[in-house]
């Protein structure tokens, strides 16, 4: 067959073959598909967002210039201010219950016990299944009248009237708090698991014969062990705790009086339902401080590890 | 003694975790066989019913658009999974085993990438996809879910390639094969098991999107089930429970078919790749 090209496309070929087997050419031609996805769907949008925080871009109107007028006006308003006080307290709360909680349930799984693969397996569902559909369930949980969280604490005589959990503020974000620890405990569990499987059974040993306490040997021998994987599982919860949506849009759509509303929210309620882009791209914007303090701080937790 | 030991520090504590973890799923069990009568009498025990009904299921299937939106987020987290494993999986061996210039740079990249949580870019990708004529299409979301996908495959392939040893490649150079033949019949066969983990992951959590399904696509035949579920059923009308807690069940069923068997991998590679 190759005999029978004519002299420049053989020579076309080879070179093209050449080329093929070069990595760099090779490489590049590999990656650029998905490049060009995360540049057009993920790059580009994102220092969309940073030009249309800058805007006063409407749904239909590219907007114009505008410089920092949006962060300035949202610094002064106060449903913003909430929404950076939900944030931080439900984060900071959140994040918190699901280490001490997803680190109780890892040392508890971690030994030998009767039913063990189907514990490891079931512990998992609330952190498989779809957030928004585990999100209706809460809001069900939470319902003013009918709710079996209310009607458990009647049988135990802790309270008699019904609870609405919902339409007081505390009580909202309390909830919500409590729906999220549900759903992000299996993730720290697993991964802190993951942690503590690393660890030498000799090391446990060697405390022993040391004379180590039970105590000693959490402080001194798991804890400097998993304390990488750790910041890991933490700071990755963190991002995601502070860039959560769909449970608060479901539950509570940011309410009662906003006493609800996260960064996310809040920009889906400015920009997509009151069609104003930019503030809404500028509540947004909030949400990267926290994702670079995070990855900053990680880095440097791990880099001291090493 | 120390079987009483065992008790309060092990099992007590982790029958509470469970009790604590499953309850949702069991409330969601009966609430969807409950018949309306006994659901919504305060006078009953709540957490059984002997009288089991399928109505609501019937309902659910029957006069709502649940098995459009079955179909709808099917058909996405197929698209969006395949495109995102085939760029995937070609980015993350040319990043992995050809080393070319830039390689590693670009690992990271696309890891940070990975970190970008959908809240940021929702606002600004609204107008891309509108600009680009995909609003309230499926492909608004097959395009947009490989953000978070291809990320998510490059990283936990790149984990998998690292398990196969650079000689057996060396050995089919020396052979004769091409780069191509190399990466095609001894690479990706070897990595069959990584790829296969890469797809349920992406496809579930594909499946499990709710964000961008409820900002890009509107009307109620193009929806998916999470955001069909959440914005059609959930009408203040309190005789919608059975119905609703009818569709996590299912709506959470094949997620969770899938992940049981992969779970521990996947948070192996995630926990893998951040440490890196």
């Amino acid at each position: 067959m190759e005999a029978g090209l004519p002299h420049a496309a053989r020579g076309r070929a080879a070179r093209l073959g050449a080329l093929v087997e070069s990595r760099e050419v090779l490489g590049w031609a590999l990656v650029t598909p998905a490049l060009a996805l995360l540049l057009v769907f993920l790059a580009y949008p994102f220092l969309l967002g940073l030009w249309l925080s800058l805007t006063d871009s409407r749904i239909a109107d590219p907007g114009r210039f505008v410089g920092l007028e949006n962060f300035r006006y949202l610094v002064g308003d106060a449903v913003f201010r909430l929404a950076v006080f939900n944030t931080l307290l439900y984060a900071g709360v959140a994040v918190a219950l699901k280490f001490v909680l997803g680190f109780a349930l890892a040392l508890l799984v971690n030994r030998q016990f009767w039913g063990k693969r189907f514990v490891r397996a079931a512990m998992l569902l609330p952190w498989i299944v779809p957030t928004s559909l585990s999100a209706l369930v809460f809001y069900w949980i939470y319902d003013s009248q009918f709710s079996v969280l209310t009607w458990a604490l009647r049988a135990l005589g802790l309270v008699s009237r019904p609870i609405n959990y919902l339409g007081d503020p505390d009580l909202a974000r309390a909830s919500l708090i409590a729906a999220n620890v549900w759903r992000g405990v299996p993730f720290f569990a697993i991964g802190l698991l993951a942690g503590l499987q690393t660890v030498p059974r000799e090391l446990y040993e060697a405390a022993q014969m040391d004379g180590a306490g039970r105590w000693a040997q959490f402080r001194f021998v798991t804890w400097p062990l998993v304390l990488p994987v750790s910041v890991v599982v933490t700071v990755f919860s963190t991002i995601m705790t502070v860039g959560d949506f769909q449970l608060i849009w479901i539950v509570t759509k940011g309410g009662p009086a906003n006493a609800t509303h996260l960064f996310g929210t809040l920009a889906y309620q400015r920009a997509i339902q009151g069609g104003f882009l930019g503030e809404g791209a500028a509540v947004a914007v909030f949400v990267l401080p926290v994702l670079v303090a995070c990855v900053a701080l990680a880095y440097r937790a791990l880099r001291r590890e090493d | 003694m120390r079987g009483v030991a065992r008790l309060v520090g092990f099992h007590l504590p982790l029958g509470a975790f469970l009790l604590f973890l499953l309850f949702p799923f069991y409330w969601m069990l009966v609430t969807a066989l409950k018949p309306n009568r006994d659901l919504y009498n305060l006078a009953l025990n709540p957490l059984w019913t002997w009288s089991p009904t399928l109505d609501h299921l019937h309902r659910l299937l029957w006069d709502t658009h649940f098995l459009l939106w079955t179909r709808n987020t099917l058909g996405i987290s197929l698209g969006a999974t395949a495109l995102s494993l085939a760029t995937g999986l070609l980015a993350a061996y040319a990043i992995g085993r050809l080393r070319f210039r830039g390689s590693g740079l670009l690992g990271i990249a696309i890891f940070l990438t990975y970190l970008v949580p959908p809240v940021i870019l929702f606002v600004p990708l609204s107008r891309i996809v509108s600009a680009l004529g995909l609003w309230d299409r499926p492909a608004a979301l097959v395009l947009t879910y490989p953000t978070f996908l291809v990320p998510f495959c490059v990283w936990l392939l790149l984990g998998y390639f690292r398990t196969i040893p650079q000689e057996l490649e060396d050995c089919a150079r020396v052979d004769g094969a091409s780069r191509f033949q190399v990466m095609r019949y001894v690479t990706f066969p070897l990595a069959l098991p990584g790829i296969l983990s890469c797809l349920i992951f992406a496809f579930t959590l594909s499946w499990n999107e709710y964000l961008y399904a409820l900002v890009f696509l509107s009307s109620t035949d193009q929806k998916t089930v999470p955001v069909g579920l959440a914005t059609e059923l959930v009408t203040g009308d309190v005789f919608q429970w059975g119905p609703l807690m009818a569709g996590a069940l299912l709506g959470s069923l094949p997620v969770a078919v899938a992940y049981s068997f992969f779970v521990e991998h996947y948070v192996a590679a995630l926990t893998g790749a951040l440490k890196e």
